[in-house]
Order: C-alpha cells, then structure tokens, then sequence
C-alpha cells in the first residue's frame, strides 16, 4: 500500500491504496465518486470511463499507481467546462440518456470529442463512442445530442 | 472479480537502469499501460508475484527520426502512433493498425511494447510490423541486443525475450513510401494494403488481419512481404507466400500466392470464429488485395 | 386536450441526473456494517451434489454461510411452478447453478473463499440441444422433458394442404439464445431484522414479483417485507424474474450474518447465471394460391426453457399467438411445446417469444414470395388483416384498422421499389465483391399480458395529494430507461389539469405504493398509465364532490388547486386517488382452447432494412433501417422514438452479432469481449415514424415496448436474401454461418 498523492475535479487528494488498485475502485470507494460505473471491468463497455490529464482512459484498466501527481476528470467535475454542461443539457433535451448507466461514460468520452474536434461529423463521433457501449438507445440520440453540442446541429434521421 | 491484491509487490521506477536490475533479479514481471495484465488481474488470471511498472520510465517513450529509421519507444501508444506524422506517410498500415485497435480510451493507453511481448497471435500491430521488417531492441543488464522482429515469435505465447529482458524499442527501416493506385495498376514502386475482419467494426479482436507490402518493378514483384493475425499460433510471417510472389510478374503469381497461403495459415476454432472460415476469409482478402493492385484499384475495404 | 403534456416531448425528469453522475444504482449505495456476498456455482451441467468442502487457507469463521439447510422457508424460486430451488440441494440440473453462498466484510477475500470451496460432484448425464430433449434418452423434466404444450386450430388444415390448387411451401427456422446484456449487472442489498423483517434494494424490474418471493421465502406477513427499488440500468426482462433469487440470496446472507449484506455479480457471473432469451425452433408448412393468398398454415413452434419451467409458458404463449402474424388466413393450426433441457434457463427478454416466431414466419413468407416469384411486400399486402376479420387464435380486429397504409409508409420512407431496382441493377452488373438488398417485416405485438392475465393482476395505482398541492404518483411500475416517470407524470399532469412540476413520481417500495404489476409486456404506458388517469381523476371528483374545486376537467389553477388540497386534508387524513384495472369490455380468452382475445390491443407495423454483404468475408452491413408504427397516441415522440431505436439496435445485434456458445450446457462466451453487442459504428441511422392512430387524435396508448424487437431480423434475413440470392434462415447469422449459407447456395 502506497500513498498517491493526485488531482480529482480540481481537488488534491491523497489516498492510500495499492498501486494495482482499480483507479475505478478508488474514485468509487475512496472517494466516494459513483457517477463513475462498472459494466465489464476489462474495457470493453467504456462505463468508467474518465479523463487522465485530458486523454480518455477506461478506469478500470488504470492502476492506481500509475496515477501519482495527475489530474483525473470525472463526470462529477467535467460539467464545470461550459462545452461539457452544453453536452449534458443536449443529452437530455435529445434524449440520449434512457437507463443512464452507460451515460456518464458515454459524455467523459464525448466530452474528449467535444473539446478537441468543434464541428465532428456523425461518422466521427460515431468513432470516437465506439468504446462506449449503450444497449438501450441504439447510439441514435446520443449521436444526435453529442452532434448538436458540437454546433454540428444535424442529426442523421430519426423522429 | 475483485482480486487479492495482498499478493502483489509492485515498484515504480522511474530510471530505466532500475527496472533492469530488477528485471536482472529474476522473478520480475513488466507492467507498462495496463490494457492486457489489468484484465487478467480482474479475471483473478494474473499470477500473484513482481511486478516492475515502467509507465514512468521517460526512456521508453518517444518517436525519434533518423535518415534510415523510425525509432518508437516501448511505450509508444497507438494513440501516438496515429499522432505521428511521419508514420501516417511511410508506415500507413501500422496507423490503421492502431487505428483499428480497441477503440478511443484502449489506444489512449495500449503501448506498443505491450502488444508485441503480449504476443496475442490475434493482435493488430504485429502484422504491420512484420510486413514493414521492424527491429527490436531488447535492453538487459547484460546489455542491449537486436532482432529482426520476424524471427521474434517461436510458438503460441512463446517469444525469444529472456525474463530479464524489456522490450526498449521498436525500429522501422525507413524506404520508400508507398505508392498510390495508378490506372492500370501499379508496375514500379511500392504499395501497402492492411486488412482487419472483426466480428464488429470498432473495439473488435480480428477474426483475420492482414498487412502486404510489395515492391514492383516493372510490374514484376521485386520484394514481397506478408504478415498476418489470427491465422496462426502466432503472428504469421508469411514467408512461403511471399516467396510464391516474388520474381514473378505479379498478374501472373496471384493464383499460386492465394494457394501457397492457404497452406501456410494454419487457423483454430475457438468461441470467436471458426477454423474454415479464417482460411477462407484470409485467401478471399488476400486475393481481393492482390487481384485489386495488379488491375490498378483501390481495393474495396471491406465492410 | 391537445394543450395538455400528453403527447409532447418534455424532457427525461431524472435527466439531469443521470447525465451528470447523481443517479445512484445499487452498487453506488453503502450501508453501514454492509458486508459483500458471492454465490458459488455449479461448474457442471448436471451432477448429483454429494458435499461441499471448504477448502484450507482462508479463515472461514469470519465468513457467513448459507446452504439448503440454513434457510428460513422453502427453497423454492415462487414462479409459475416450484421446482427451482433457491439453492441446489441434492441434484444439479444446469452450469452456474447456485449451490453455497458466501458473506465477507471484504470483498477481494469473499472472491477467495469462494475460490476456495470445492463440490463433491458425480456427473449425471445431461441434456444439452432440442434434439436430445426431445429425443427424450436422458429425462430431465417430467415424463417427456415437454414444459407445457399449447395447440390451437381453425378451419381444415389437413384439408388445404392437400388441394391441388395451392402450392404447399415448407421451412424450418432457428433463433438462438440471446444475452439482455444491461450495462449495469444485477445485485441487491439487503438488510435482515428479526423485528423489522426484510428490507431488500436493487436492480429490478418487478418489486412485488420480488416482495412475493421473499415472503415465501422468509414466512413473514406482507408489511415486513420491503423492496426497494434503485435506479435501474437498463432490464430488457433479464431483471424480471431473477431479481427475486438474487435478493433471496442476498437476503438470506443477511440474516446469517446480521450485516447488511451487498450482492453484486460481475459480469462474468451475470452472463452465465442470469436467463437469456429462449432459442426457438419453427417448422412452417404452408399452402398458398399462386396469387400469393395464403390458405393454410401449419406451425410447430418449439422454445428451449433450460432447466426450470420459470416462466417458459408464458413465453410459449405470447410466441404462440404470435406466429401466424398479422395475415389472414382461414385454416391455421399451432403447436407449441416449451422443452426442457439442461441449460441455464431461459427466460424474459423484449418481445417475450414473439420475436421468435415472427422471425420465423417472416422469413417464411420470404421463401414463399421467392417461390411464386413475387415481390415480397406485395405478398405481404395481398394477406394483411382488415378490420372484422380474425387472428389465428380467432380475436375479431375491432380496431379500424389499415395495415396497408403501415405497409405503404414504410416503402415509401424506405424508397423500396426504387433501391429495390437500383440494387438489383447493381448486383447483376458489379464485378466487385459488395452486393446490395433491401427486405421488409410487417407484424404487429400484442401488448399488456396475455388472455387474462391482466384480470388476474388486477393492478392498482394510486395518486396522492400532498399539502404543498403536490401529486405523488403510487404505483410499482420501475422506470428502467424506457422513460416510466416522465411518461406517468405527463398523464397525471393532464388528468388533474396542472403543470407538470407539480407531480412527482416516487421510487417504487412496496411499503409505499400499491401493486400495479409487474413493468413488463409493454404494459406501462398502456394499462397503468390508464389506471393513474382514472386515479386521478377520481382524486379530481373528491375534491369536486367536497365542494372544494370547480367541476370540469380542464386545466386548474395551481393555487387554487393548492387551497383546495389544504382545505381538504384539514378534516381527512389523507388524499389519494385510486383505480384498480378493468378489462375492456366484451374481452374474453379461453385459455383451454387457446383460443379468443388474447390481447386487449396490438400494435401494427412494417419495417424495412437495407443492406450491404461483402462476400469475401460473408459480413453485412445495415445501411439504413426504417421502422413505422401505428401505436396509439404516443404519449412522448422522443422517449418513444428512444424506445424504438434501441429495440432495433438490440434486434439488430440478435440477427447479426450476439451469440452465446454454448459448450456442454455452458456459456462459453460470458464476456463482453467475446458476446459481441453492437456499438455505435455497427449501428445504421434508424428512421422511426409513428403513423396516426387508427382510433383518431385521442386514441389510448398502446404498449411500445416489445415491439421493436420483433422485426428487425426477419427484415435484415430478407434483404441478405435479396442481395444474394442465398436463403438464411437461422439466426444469430453471423459472418461464419453466412459464409456457409452463401456456400452452399452456390453448389
Ligand atoms: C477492450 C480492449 C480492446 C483491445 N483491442 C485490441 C485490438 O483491437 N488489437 C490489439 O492488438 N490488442 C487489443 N487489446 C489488447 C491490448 O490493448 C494491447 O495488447 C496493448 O498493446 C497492450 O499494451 P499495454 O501497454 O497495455 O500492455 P500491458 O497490459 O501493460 O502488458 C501486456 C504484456 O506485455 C508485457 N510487457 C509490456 N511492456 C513490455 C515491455 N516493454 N517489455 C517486455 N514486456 C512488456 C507485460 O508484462 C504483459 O505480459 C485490447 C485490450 C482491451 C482491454
Ligand atoms: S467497466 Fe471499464 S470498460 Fe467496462
Ligand atoms: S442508456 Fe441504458 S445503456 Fe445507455
């Protein structure tokens, strides 16, 4: 067990965990960060994914002690970026969150898209969430919400 | 699965001189970014022992350029990789292969080095850099030694790397670059075609991957070479393919090439895909490629 | 009441939660002293269990342990039938059967005890295809490994098919399992207090189905059991009946070990444990004028159950009565058999066996329109139901139906006689490896529970006036993502005249609200959501009858409403409007003959996809995808668009991606690594329209749910047929099966 000194949402933090330990578990145990999910725990479902000094990891790969001294992003911290709350307030307005389980995955990677690619075309943005697995929404709204966030504003069909 | 952490010693050097002693102790296992040994551990797979984290060791990172290589870090992510620019002109297959490699979050963390000492005959980089001649070079106490990566994978899981080795770098030879299609198809210059069959088109294992690379001269094949996934023990270098083709016109040396690879996949049923269709699929795509550069197209990637 | 909230798209109520992290699941929740529980399993498809024996180096006597013999009541899963015990006791009958459970202040060393227990095992034969079962050398249920068989006839099949006239066309059809694959895992936390009773939070669908089986369980009266539900990540029926074992379970442990104890499995132990949906096989043979009307059908429809009868004959039903399809059709004769076999059982999923037998009739049809050499969505027009006319289980079509007009929207959406063309021009000139086709589904999906079944339910919902003049919404119906609060608060909003944040719907706990049933069968909307409107209307009529609010039903002022409310509640203790349901009127199902009026209302719709086969590889692309839909009124076009979607992209994965490998009655492929469900680049745009109502602008709802599920993989099947001429007619057609097909078509 080490001490791991990092920064969550802006916050310092020190925990004491062991450097194999999940980055999931601590955000989630630790810290008491639950908007961060579980669905695979072998990155495959993108659930828990989270922003590691601005790059998309999934945080249930991450070991803990690979962490020290960088700044971590969840979807408890990412709305503070005025791009990011424009994000969530599309997936609601579109209807891109049904169950909700896949969603704060679903937005930390979207908001990576977000922030570096303004104008993504469906066909990236469609690439850029292809680690993020949805089984309730068929990825349509969710396309078209991520879309409008990124002042694209088109949406591919639908009703 | 939560597994018993308890079990496992782990050190996070930051100078590579120290995770060669460590790996010079013996009983040393390399931790670089996670993507494969984080799934075993959570699959209570991972043998419970040492393990050396390299994910800060400085010296591993980096793309360096020189005349007549391309030197990539062991560390080197497919994120990097694609990043690069003078990887997407010279070594287009090894940025598909990244490209198409897990999805976003896996490529944001999944290291070269990692990849190729995982020694998956399913995985993606390793055709590309058997087609493109890469070197590894392998850095121990006793000091640092080159293989042609060809020669790397001797049986299913099972690589020339001694436990006290890390796999420090990868080197691409630099040549000339690929050519594109010409009407009427290519006669001289150089042309690339990678290929990946996964049961879906984004965060899939492949089924069947392909990287060809042949060098023509006067229509006539003058080097040819041919690495393959998932149709193996291990990632396959097609050596009796490429044989098959050159020296030989290629218009002329599809059909016996088609063949003489046919005979060297030697694919397995598992729960991902079947024996029969990996060799079917890897002749089909293999043919399409050849057939498409002889008559001059852009092979039609497949769906 | 066009002005009201009902059929506009107000925003997702607990949206804003669930996109930025506050939504709490049951693995986010932690109770003091909480303890965490495993389940060890049966590695084994079927064994006599001759012990168990907890293994050396781990500290046992900080476990809790629970066996057969420790629990409080019959080990029994309360379900149609009580032959699933909660616990194997001395007989094995499937893999990851549970047989011991464990409770562990620490999680990674509850993972080791189970590791460390070993079971004493003497491998029995078992029974592991159709085949076998009913071949019937190893028995395995009953006398003849047969659950429950169904048969139901009109007319003179026999007859028919022998007449010269027609042309008599034959088929078998396949479907195989399917895994729900939620993305939240199930698991529950229960709390155990010898006077309080049992208190039980999770991920479900159906908190009475759970509340029932706890009481029998625990022997308590109604009022100490308590169920709770948490946000839910997604159900698709895989949190239908199961939820109940796993709350047992965690119940159980929780009494052992006097902790709360959590009980959540990975994904691993989800995929292998928890139901699928069941594998189907159809034998069709048909005779049908060279015009293309179709005389007679015979249907043999068989489901795989697994190893408990669970809820496989309710599943046999709705797949039953669905399998002749919206035609008509004069001789029609069905038998159905659920059949026992030793996988895992099988159990609730969307669709709930219909999308099986409509899989196999479409396909069906399919074969037939390449026989007479028709155009497949002419054939299906030439047979489509008209009003008055009847069902194959003899339900008069009430409803002022124009199933033609379903039919025509969806071609005309999909340009089907232009791509129709245009694909066959490009499949006979290219010399490429792509080739293109477009098919079509028409079906319809009865919602609400079969025959009387909701009679029997006798649902009840309830909506209370706070003194704030607040209305709270009672009933157990769960929103699981499809969308049930936003939808309920709409109705109550509009039934009692005031804005929508004046209603607010709770979470379901049964020491709360009244049983409403269970949230499956598409019921939602539909049955309860009509029961809340009279619910409050019936509040309405209080406060009007004391005099308190203006007669009318239109929109209230909130203060007055407010006033009203306070006034009331100063002489009464509470304000609560009920309503308890009502079969429509002149319903009747007999359920002997398996015959009558198996549902109080059905949606109708077409469906149309387009795709892309590569035939190097044998894999297919969906391009586009149309869905239309006559449902009634839609209550919210985006959550029920939503609803759509993600039912096509679900039945999408069923026809081209989703496989469960079983090898020797186990899951083989429990990972998502290597179950492969569709993600964002393998999914088509989907174009979803609802057609006007049949009954007009204020027609009621009909259930949505389901229906999605039902036609995406016959029309998906029949498009590749288009595109190559071959004829698959088993699914999950992956690449490997396809290539086969393709093979096989071209010796
Ligand atoms: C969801 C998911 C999708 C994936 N998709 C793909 C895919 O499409 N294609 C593909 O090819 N792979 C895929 N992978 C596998 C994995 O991402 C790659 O193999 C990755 O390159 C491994 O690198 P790593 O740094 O994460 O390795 P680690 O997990 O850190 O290590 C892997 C192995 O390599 C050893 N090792 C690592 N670095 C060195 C070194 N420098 N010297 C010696 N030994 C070393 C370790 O000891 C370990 O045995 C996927 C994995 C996941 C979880
Ligand atoms: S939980 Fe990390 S990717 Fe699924
Ligand atoms: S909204 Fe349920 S999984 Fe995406």
């Amino acid at each position: 067990m080490i001490d791991i000194e990092l920064v969550v949402n802006g916050r310092s933090q020190r925990v004491h965990a062991h450097p194999l330990a999940r980055l999931l578990d601590v955000l989630r145990e630790q810290l008491g960060l639950c908007g961060t999910k579980e669905g695979c725990g072998e990155g495959e479902c993108g659930a828990c994914s989270v922003l590691i000094d601005d790059v998309l990891v999934n945080a249930c790969l991450v070991p803990v002690g690979q962490c020290e001294g960088s700044r971590v992003d969840t979807i408890e911290g990412i709305g503070a970026d005025p791009r990011v709350a424009a994000l969530q307030r599309a997936f609601v307005d579109v209807g891109g969150a049904q169950c909700g389980i896949c969603t704060p995955g679903m937005i930390v990677a979207a908001s990576a898209l977000v922030r570096t690619r303004p104008r993504a075309t469906p066909a990236e943005i469609r690439t850029a969430l292809a680690g993020n697995l949805c089984r309730c929404t068929g990825y349509v709204r969710i396309v078209d919400a991520v879309a409008q966030a990124c002042g694209a504003g088109e949406s591919e069909g639908g009703a | 699965m939560r597994a018993d952490l308890s079990r496992f010693e782990v050190v996070r050097p930051r100078a590579l001189d120290e995770v060669l002693v460590r790996l010079g102790e013996g009983g040393w296992s390399v931790l670089a970014g996670g993507t494969d040994l984080m799934v075993t551990l959570g699959a209570l797979a991972l043998p419970p022992g040492r393990y050396v984290d390299v994910w800060r060791v400085d010296a591993l990172r980096g793309i360096t350029v020189t005349d007549d290589a391309i030197t990539m870090g062991a560390l080197t992510t497919y994120a990097d990789v694609q990043r690069h620019p003078l990887l997407q002109v010279e070594f287009p297959m090894l940025v598909e292969a990244a490209r198409r490699s897990g999805a976003a979050a896996i490529q944001n963390r999944g290291t070269l080095g990692g990849n190729i000492a995982n020694a998956s005959p399913a995985a993606d980089s390793p055709p590309a850099l058997l087609a493109y001649g890469a070197v590894l070079e392998l850095h121990s106490r006793a000091g640092t030694r080159r293989l042609a990566y060809a020669d790397f994978h001797t049986g299913y899981k099972q690589t020339l790397r001694r436990g006290d080795e890390l796999i420090a770098r990868v080197i691409l030879p630099r040549r000339a670059a690929a050519a594109a299609p010409v009407a009427g198809g290519v006669r001289d210059g150089v042309v690339d075609a990678y290929r990946k069959i996964g049961t879906r088109k984004a965060q899939a294992i492949a089924k069947v991957g392909l990287a060809v690379r042949l060098e023509l001269q006067g229509g006539v094949v003058a080097d040819a070479a041919i690495g393959a996934a998932s149709v193996a023990p291990v990632p396959l270098f097609a050596r009796t393919t490429a044989a098959a083709l050159r020296g030989r016109p290629l218009a002329d040396a599809i059909e016996a090439a088609v063949a003489a690879f046919g005979d060297e996949v030697t694919p397995i049923d598992d729960v991902r895909s079947s024996a029969r269709y990996r060799r079917q699929v890897a002749v089909n795509v293999l043919r399409d490629v050849l057939a498409a550069v002889s008559a001059g197209r852009t092979p039609v990637d497949s769906l | 009441m066009q002005d009201g909230f009902v059929g506009r798209s107000v925003p997702r109520r607990e949206g804003h939660d669930k996109v930025t992290g506050a939504t709490a699941y049951v693995d986010d929740l932690s109770l003091p002293g909480m303890w965490h529980g495993v389940t060890v399993r049966s590695p084994v498809a079927r064994a006599r269990l001759l012990g168990v024996e907890l293994g050396e180096g781990v500290p046992w006597h900080e476990f809790a342990i629970v066996g057969p013999d420790d629990l409080p009541g019959p080990n029994v899963v309360k379900l149609i039938d009580t032959d699933q015990p909660l616990l194997a006791a001395d007989e094995i009958r499937h893999c990851d059967e549970p047989v011991l459970l464990l409770a562990h202040p620490d999680r990674a060393m509850a993972e080791r005890g189970r590791a460390a227990v070993r079971l004493r095992l003497e491998p029995l034969p078992a029974v592991t295809s159709l085949d076998d079962a009913l071949r019937g050398d190893v028995v395995v249920w009953g006398r003849d490994n047969v659950f429950r068989e169904y048969r139901t006839a009109k007319g003179d099949v026999d007859a028919a098919l022998a007449d010269p006239d027609v042309v008599v066309v034959e088929g078998v059809y396949e479907t195989g399992a399917q895994e729900q694959m939620y993305i939240e895992p199930q698991g529950m936390i229960a709390q155990f207090d010898a006077e309080r009773g049992v208190t039980v939070r999770g991920s479900l669908q159906c908190p009475y189905y759970v509340h029932a089986a706890l009481v029998a369980l625990f022997q308590l009266p109604p009022q100490q059991v308590r169920v709770i539900q948490t946000a839910t990540g997604g159900g698709f029926g895989g949190k239908e009946e199961y939820p109940s074992v796993i709350a047992a379970h965690a119940a159980v442990l929780a009494r052992k070990a006097g902790h709360p104890v959590k009980l959540i499995y990975d994904r691993v132990e989800d995929v292998r444990a928890t139901t699928k949906r069941h594998p189907s096989r159809t034998h069709h043979r048909t005779a049908v004028r060279r015009d293309g009307t179709l005389v007679a059908m015979d249907i043999d429809f068989i489901i795989d159950g697994g190893a408990y009868l669970t809820l496989s004959p309710v599943v046999l039903s709705r797949g039953a009565i669905h399998s002749a399809g919206p035609y008509r059709c004069e001789h029609v004769r069905i038998r159905a058999r659920a059949i026992a076999t030793s996988h895992p059982p099988h159990g609730a999923f969307r669709g709930f066996g219909a999308p099986q037998s409509v899989f196999a009739l479409e396909r069906h049809l399919d074969v037939i329109a390449a026989r007479l050499g028709l155009d497949p969505a002419a054939l299906r027009r030439k047979n489509l139901l008209q009003p008055g006319e009847q069902t194959a289980v003899g339900q008069v079509v009430r409803e002022p139906i124009a199933l033609d007009r379903v039919l025509d929207r969806a071609l005309a959406l999909s340009h089907w006689h232009e791509r129709r063309a245009a694909h066959e021009a490009f499949n006979r000139s290219t010399d490429g490896p792509l080739r293109r086709g477009i098919g079509v589904a028409t079906f319809m999906h009865g919602a609400g529970f079969t025959g009387a079944g909701e009679v029997h339910l006798a649902s009840v919902a309830q909506v209370q006036a706070e003194r704030d003049g607040t209305l709270t919404v009672l009933a157990a119906s769960t929103e699981i993502g499809q969308g049930t609060n936003t939808v309920f608060a709409q109705i109550v909003a509009d039934a009692a005249g005031l804005p929508l944040s004046r209603v607010r719907v709770g979470q379901p706990d049964t020491a709360v609200v009244p049983d409403s049933g269970p949230t499956v069968a598409s019921r939602t909307t539909m049955v309860v959501g009509t029961l809340l409107r009279r619910a409050t209307a019936s509040l309405r009529q209080t406060l009007r009858d004391a005099g308190l609010l203006p007669a009318g039903t239109g929109p209230v002022d909130p203060e007055v409403f407010t006033q009203a409310v306070a006034r009331y509640l100063a002489d009464h203790e509470q304000l609560r409007g009920e309503a308890r349901y009502e079969p429509p009127p002149g319903i009747a199902w007999d359920e002997k003959a398996f015959r009558g009026d198996a549902y109080a209302s059905y949606a109708w719709a077409a469906y149309v996809a387009d795709v892309t086969v590569d035939l190097r590889t044998a894999e297919v692309r969906v391009d586009d995808f149309v869905a239309v839909q006559e449902v009634g009124r839609v209550v919210n076009p985006v959550l029920a668009a939503g609803q759509i979607e993600g039912g096509v992209a679900q039945a999408i994965g069923w026809a081209l991606f989703e496989q469960v490998v079983y090898r020797d009655g186990r899951v083989a492929n429990p990972q998502m690594t290597n179950y492969i469900i569709p993600t964002a680049v393998d999914t088509p745009p989907i174009r979803v329209e609802f057609m006007p109502p049949f009954l007009g602008d204020d027609a009621p709802s009909k259930g949505i749910g389901e229906l999605p599920m039902d036609g995406p993989a016959p029309a998906i099947l029949a498009a590749v047929q288009h595109a190559t001429g071959a004829v698959p007619t088993a699914i999950p057609m992956l690449p490997e099966q396809l290539a086969q097909v393709l093979q096989e078509a071209q010796s």
